[in-house]
């Protein structure tokens, strides 16, 4: 085995643990690297550090317990994974939730994806070695996090769907401070964008790394603004549009490089879709009721159900087994984490260890979404 | 194609699937040594072209192992959900279909890890999430460990 490892000219492939604790897997994943001096010729991910068996625990649990589990996966996503659940046991029993809700549901979807968006921005700058982006993004960040305390009394992990509407009503401020924040976020934004983009340092680090062809994005299941970058069209909102999504207009970004570069431009080109999003509904929120309603103990029909949601990292989808009872069969959660870490193998061969950490930032990995 | 047709061609090709018109997609349920074999016609086929394959997974049914998988074409815009009926429970095996979609070697991965199953021609099945001298499958539901799990 050694000696099928020294090449003619003497060198030597050596291996080089990367994490669990290395501070740009922003989490607990480890990556053991095959290494031909600082060439990359091998990634495998191991995962599974913060594995909690959500998936094992969502079968003992009713349908309203499972969404409180959703929001330790992809914390950063949280509302969003929230939604997933709560639009499959919607969908699945037929029931109708008010305009009122689908328009709340959308507001708070595209607030928590500039949330995550900011906070990817500001770690991304630091994983390139530039602080300031992560000063920037957390002093911003703030202002959406207060928003959300507000109405949902929790700053990250909100837990406000629930089957049939929301938990609470909207806190009577909260449509002067979105709109208050949007007014100073529209100042910020071209700011992020100049901080970065223009940077020599930063292109020469990301323009033509992790390059990501359209059938391999596809092949490997990549969505999110990291499959867009690629050039696949995945975005639920447009191609299974939900709660208000299809009553607003908006862009799907699909750029063409499919490098590091093109992965945070569109992540860029989305925060400007979102505020466009937030502006056209935060004037018209219907009135009505937040909760449609609903039997006490939720029981779905027996059958499989599939729900799908664009959270801030891609499709994620939940997949039900239900046999009639109060807790489903079976319950998988397809996380995007999960396939978008499937491809830093495949786009990280050939280029040094530094780019890794340009790649594994601009995919934008979230572990727990990864373990589950 | 509307689901109609994709159920013709598939019959044509496997008399042994049986489909059924189900609310949200079309479900091919096919036999496990029959599984690869169809799974690449449905991938390469002009007329099919289904190359995204968005989500797989296992289904314990106590007597036998459903491994299920959702599959969307980008060209032609149709999805279907395949599966694979695994009538062994106590060796359960099916053949990869990783080299047809990537995204497959790690999924297999993980239903390997979590139930067992294992996927003939995988270049590395090894437990993914769980540490590597674990005993027993956990999304199995025959499943027991008295000091991780409490039953209510």
């Amino acid at each position: 085995m050694q000696a099928e490892l020294i090449s003619k000219d003497g060198t030597q492939e050596y291996f080089v643990n990367m994490g669990p604790q290395h501070p740009s897997t922003h989490g607990v994943l480890r990556l053991v690297l095959t290494l031909d001096g600082e060439i990359i010729k091998r990634v495998e991910p191991h995962i599974g550090y913060v594995h909690r068996s959500i998936e094992k625990m969502a079968e003992f649990d009713t349908y309203k317990q499972i969404i409180h589990l959703t929001d330790r996966m992809d914390y950063l996503s949280a509302h969003m994974n929230n939604e997933a659940v709560a639009l499959l046991v919607e969908n699945a029993l037929e029931i109708e939730v008010s305009d009122r809700v689908k328009v709340i549901r959308t507001i708070m979807s595209e607030l928590t994806r500039l949330a995550s968006h900011q906070l990817w921005w500001g770690v991304m700058g630091m994983d390139m070695g530039a602080i300031t982006t992560f000063l920037y993004a957390f002093r911003d960040r703030e202002m959406i996090n207060d928003i959300m305390e507000e109405t949902t009394g929790a700053r990250l992990t909100m837990n406000y769907n629930t089957p049939g509407g929301v938990m609470f009503d909207l806190h009577p401020n909260f449509q002067k401070q979105v709109k208050e924040f949007i007014k100073i976020f529209k100042t910020k934004l071209p700011e992020y964008d100049e901080l970065l983009s223009g940077n020599i340092i930063f292109t020469e680090r990301t323009k033509g790394i992790g390059k990501l062809s359209l059938a391999d994005a596809i092949s490997f299941g990549v969505t999110g603004p990291s499959g867009r970058a690629s050039g696949f069209a995945c975005d639920v909102r447009k191609t299974n549009p939900y709660s208000a999504y299809d009553r607003v207009n908006f862009t799907e970004i699909l750029l063409v490089e499919g490098d590091a570069y093109a992965r945070y431009k569109a992540r860029i080109f989305e925060m400007w879709e979102s505020i466009s999003i937030i502006d056209q509904l935060i004037d018209n929120i219907p009135e009505g009721v937040i909760m449609a309603p609903m039997k006490a103990i939720v029981k779905l029909p027996k059958g499989e159900f599939y729900q799908r949601v664009e959270t801030a990292r891609g499709e994620l989808g939940v997949f039900v087994v239900s046999d009639g009872n109060k807790t489903p069969y079976r319950v998988k959660f397809r996380s995007p984490g999960f396939s978008n870490l499937s491809v830093l193998d495949h786009i990280s061969r050939g280029h040094k260890i530094a780019d890794l950490v340009a790649i594994m930032s601009t995919l934008d990995l979230v572990i727990p979404d990864i373990d589950r | 194609m509307e689901n109609e047709k994709i159920q013709q061609f598939i019959s044509n090709w496997e008399p042994e699937a049986s489909s059924a018109l189900c609310a949200q997609f079309l479900e091919i349920s096919v036999p496990a040594a029959k599984f690869r074999n169809l799974a690449e016609k449905l991938r390469f086929d002009e007329q099919m072209l289904f190359d995204y394959l968005f989500n797989m997974t296992c289904v314990d049914w106590n007597d036998h192992f459903i491994t299920v998988y959702h599959l969307h074409s980008t060209k032609h815009n149709h999805s279907l959900v395949l599966k694979a009926v695994i009538a062994n429970h106590d060796n359960p095996e099916v053949d990869t279909i990783c080299d047809i979609w990537k995204t497959a070697e790690l999924l297999e991965r993980e239903v390997y890890d979590l139930f067992g199953v294992r996927f003939n021609n995988h270049p590395d099945l090894r437990r993914l999430l769980l540490a590597d001298d674990w005993v027993g499958f956990p999304l199995r539901k025959d499943y027991k460990d008295e000091v991780n799990m409490v039953i209510r």
